[in-house]
């Protein structure tokens, strides 16, 4: 601990976000300063890098009206924390977890670190819990469990926000049983560079929910460091209501794509080597950072489950940003624009689509005991129903044989019946008794 | 000696303190964060750190400590899982808590188990031996697309690239559960905990098929998943390898499976980038394929030093970028490796698992294991093998055909072919790794695929003596229902 304030008047430039500050004695690794504009105005930042006496500290915040010669940096010996407290439910909070709706600061019962600490793999509990989400095409085929990550690829113009709102109007944590009787969680719902129009809509479906929840918000028009912080906050928020409240914590957090533009932006003002796209070298390892808070632990009642979305540039899943979420996270659900222009609601693909903690969150005991079975057959069919039509469309239907016929037409019948709902809710059970009829009627048979 | 903390940028420090070696491993501020040093310079020594460096402060001190970083070698590693540098995560969370801290005291590896005999070894220096020899065991994994179409060997190397969703992760742990080899190490590299979680807790419950102990008892298991310090992802590979050569020189064989060498060779390009060197290709330092060769070279069948033979496998995953097979980890890996068994996308959609590609593959072991596996399985181990490739291949021309002409439009013989190697690929080559079929013994591989073949050829024969393809068909799919398939299967 430092027994005074630090402050330094020694600026030795600007560029965007970003301050070097000569003849600093003493600084830390991701330190909170305090930068003075000359209008008396303050602004946070932290510190990014440092050499010898000189260090670069990144302004959270507008840095318009900062000059050389008036503007000061102050020291605050502590990194970035985030105050925590039951008192954040049913809060709005900005990007730097100042009140957005008019009333005062909670008074924190105590400070956690935004980075947080790594969870120890061994204390990890195996997420096997459903959380049913109302959606066949999830429930059915691609089932979230409590303390997964499963992120939501979608394509620019798709209703990914609509099926974000479904899923936090609809989830609940148990209920795999069919009575659908089970708890809501509680949300943390993280929004980073939304549009107003767009977080008007969340903010609606957060309204008619009703449940517990506390949202960070940083629109488009905020600052841009901002957005590389609010995910942090509403994770550290979420650790916090889950493992030392036993609560079910889902974390919404939209749109990753302007967390990683964000990152991308800062990276470049710090002029480190680009990877692909631009994008920095150490994405994977950000990614990771935030995605690997979501799970369980062992002995501990609550869970940390994640629904991050991502809008996938030129709808390419090679894109860095989705190729890497996808190597971090638990699967995905992919939405897919063909569906959506034949008006599928919602339009998830369910090939490429996966949830890699399915096996256990299904079956006798957890949903029912066909799951797994109805799931294989209805992949395995539609699959080759998919392949026939490229079939279809060079060799016509007339040069396929009758048994190919049907599989065209129960490819049809599965993404008009099964992956089609509309705005109904189905419990886990309606949806296996759905598609079993469906099988059946077209003579497909469960082993 | 000591100094003092001059900078920090990223995953490293750079310090004042003379009379370092490279690759010396410093204690790192008053936490006493482990670093090993990477570049010296007069006055500034640049040590990467195994910790966040985050809360670090300029001016904390810094501590030689002579020695380079070292795993222990000795009884209590196995059934174990530790992290990057060796710590033991068991004992960390007994005495920590859930969450790691940075700066947290080592602990022991203290079991109850008798330390006497522990040796200390450099991480990065490969274990001596006294010749390297050239033998080809097979090594049977139970999957039964590589044991029977691209077998490993003991001593060998094999790499499985793929993108996200292909199954990499899964057949590394199948492999783990199911190879026949007496030590496994498991490298889980910057990937996710929640599947780390899942391994542990199937291990603990499974047996080791061939000799019908407890799984854990011939495992160690060694994480660094994506969000822990990036410095420690880099070590843990070799931290890995040189514990199963310590197994190797006892004479046994030994198997290591990383998960994903990407992660790593990532790790060494953020070090690489936060020391500022000349990037080559995408960004990757250029000493990454002579890295990786060096690693690869650590495998082997060797006499040791007392005259015991052992061996050390390597099966690593990669995860190449956008699933392109053609950037620099996988084409720096393929020069060194043996065998490639190529994960493929549009298979794994299909949840054909595990989607290893069979035109894409390869195992540069395959005459010489498969000359083993005639005297050991069956005398016509090879034969099957060269029929199933023919008829795959047959299948694949027939498929372009059939995209212009229909199914209808081929000839019945042919259709015969599409519907025998239909079930090649569901019933063989495909694996449920969640029901009994996940492992697959040689002498039921061959079983299964002379079956196949056998009924191909009776049908095949019946179609010749005029009998029509619909009648054939209809007693085949009988017959099926009849048997235990281990898939949902479907009528023709």
């Amino acid at each position: 601990m430092r027994l005074s304030q630090h402050s330094y008047a020694t600026l030795r430039s600007v560029q965007g976000p970003l301050l070097f500050v000569d003849a600093v004695v003493e600084s830390r690794m991701g330190e909170v300063v305090t930068i003075v504009f000359p209008d008396g105005r303050e602004a946070e930042g932290e510190v990014l890098r440092i050499e010898r006496d000189t260090v670069l500290v990144q302004v959270i915040g507008d840095s318009r009206g900062l000059d050389l010669d008036h503007s000061r940096v102050v020291f605050t010996d502590v990194v970035k924390r985030a105050p925590l407290s039951l008192a954040a439910l049913n809060r709005t909070f900005g990007g730097s977890f100042q009140p957005l709706d008019d009333l005062p600061m909670f008074l924190p019962e105590k400070w956690a670190p935004v980075a947080g600490f790594p969870l120890n793999p061994v204390a990890r509990e195996r997420p096997q819990e459903l959380i049913e989400t109302g959606l066949s095409c999830i429930d059915g085929l691609n089932t979230l469990v409590k303390g997964q990550k499963l992120p939501i690829f979608s394509c620019a113009g798709l209703p990914s926000r609509e099926i974000a709102a479904r899923i936090l109007e609809h989830a609940r944590t148990s209920g795999g049983d069919g009575t659908g009787a089970g708890a809501r969680s509680t949300v943390v719902f993280v929004a980073l560079g939304l549009t107003y129009h767009e977080y008007a809509f969340y903010r609606r479906t957060l309204e008619q929910v009703r449940g517990d929840y506390v949202a960070f918000i940083n629109l488009a028009k905020d600052p841009v460091v901002e957005r590389l912080l609010a995910p942090r906050f509403g994770l550290t928020v979420a650790e916090y209501l889950a493992f030392e409240h036993g609560r079910d914590v889902l974390v919404l957090v939209t749109d990753m794509t302007n967390y990683c533009d964000a990152l991308r932006e800062v990276s470049t003002a710090r002029e480190e080597l680009p990877g692909r796209r631009g994008y920095p070298g150490y994405l994977y390892s950000d990614l990771a950072s935030l995605y690997e808070r979501a799970g369980r632990i062992k002995d501990c009642p609550g869970s940390v489950t994640m629904l991050p979305v991502v809008t996938m540039p030129e709808d390419d899943i090679t894109h860095p940003i989705p190729d890497l979420t996808g190597y971090i996270t638990e699967g995905q659900i992919v939405l897919s624009r063909e569906l959506h222009q034949r008006g599928i609601f919602p339009p998830v693909d369910v090939l490429p689509s996966l949830s890699r903690l399915m096996q256990r969150g299904i079956g006798k005991g957890r949903t029912r005991e066909d799951h797994r079975d109805v799931a294989n057959a209805l992949y395995m069919h539609y699959a080759e129903g998919r392949d026939l039509r490229r079939l279809e469309a060079i060799v016509g239907r007339e040069g396929l044989s009758d048994a190919d016929k049907r599989m065209l037409d129960f490819a049809d019948a599965f993404e008009r019946e099964v992956v089609n709902q509309g705005p109904a809710r189905r419990t886990v059970v309606e949806t296996l008794d759905l598609s079993r009829a469906l099988l059946e009627r077209f003579g497909l048979h469960l082993p | 000696m000591s100094g003092r903390i001059i900078g920090i940028s990223g995953p490293t420090v750079t310090v004042d303190l003379p009379g370092l070696q490279l690759y010396e491993r410093v204690t790192v501020g008053h936490a006493a964060l482990m670093g090993e040093v990477v570049r010296l310079e007069r006055g500034r020594v640049v040590v990467q750190l195994y910790e966040s460096t985050r809360g670090l402060g300029i001016g904390e001190p810094v501590a030689a400590t002579g020695r380079q970083l070292t795993v222990r070698l000795g009884p209590g590693l196995l059934g174990h899982m530790f992290d990057g540098l060796q710590r033991p995560l068991e004992a960390m969370r007994q005495k920590h808590g859930p969450f790691i801290r940075p700066g947290e005291t080592l602990a022991t590896l203290a079991d109850g188990q008798e330390q006497a005999a522990f040796e200390e070894w450099p991480v990065r220096l490969p274990r001596p031996y006294k010749r390297k020899l050239s033998t080809f065991e097979p090594l049977v994994t139970g999957q039964r697309c590589i044991d029977f179409l691209f077998p490993l060997a003991r001593g060998g190397s094999a790499i499985f690239p793929g993108g996200f969703g292909t199954g990499k992760t899964l057949l590394e742990q199948s492999i783990a559960k199911f190879a026949d080899v007496d030590i496994v190490v498991y490298v889980g590299c910057g990937e996710r905990g929640n599947e780390m979680a899942e391994m542990l807790d199937d291990f603990a419950v499974l047996e080791d098929p061939w000799r019908k102990r407890p799984l854990m008892e011939r495992t160690i298991v060694v994480v660094n998943t994506s969000n822990m310090p990036v410095a420690a992802r880099e070590a843990s590979i070799y931290t890995a390898v040189t514990m199963a050569e310590y197994y190797r020189d006892q004479g046994k064989h030994v198997l290591l499976l990383a998960d994903s060498l990407s992660r790593w060779a990532e790790a060494l390009r953020e070090i690489s980038s936060a020391l500022e060197e000349m990037p080559g290709e995408e960004g990757y330092p250029t000493y990454l394929g002579s890295r990786l060769a060096d690693f690869f070279a650590r495998a082997g069948v060797v006499e040791t030093l007392d005259g015991k033979v052992g061996s050390l496998t390597v099966l690593l995953s990669i995860s190449p970028p956008g699933g392109d097979f053609t950037e620099p980890v996988t084409q720096a890996c393929l020069r060194n490796t043996g065998a490639f068994f190529m994960l493929d996308t549009s298979l794994a959609h299909r949840r054909h698992f595990p989607a290893i590609h069979w035109f894409q593959s390869f195992s540069l072991y395959e005459t010489e294991v498969v000359a083993h596996l005639d005297q050991r399985v069956a005398p016509d181990w090879g034969a099957l093998r060269q029929r199933a490739r023919a008829l795959l291949q047959r299948e694949e021309s027939l498929r372009e055909v059939a995209e212009i002409v229909g199914t209808e439009g081929l000839q019945d013989a042919d259709r015969l072919l599409m519907r025998t190697t239909e079930l090649i690929r569901r019933r063989f080559l495909a694996q449920n790794a969640y029901t009994e079929d996940a492992f697959s013994a040689p002498q039921q591989t061959c079983d299964a695929i002379r079956n196949l073949l056998e009924t191909h050829d009776a049908a095949a024969a019946r179609l010749a003596k005029g009998e029509t393809l619909q009648d054939i068909l209809a007693v085949a799919d009988a017959a099926a229902a009849a048997g235990t398939p281990a898939h949902a299967t479907q009528p023709a």
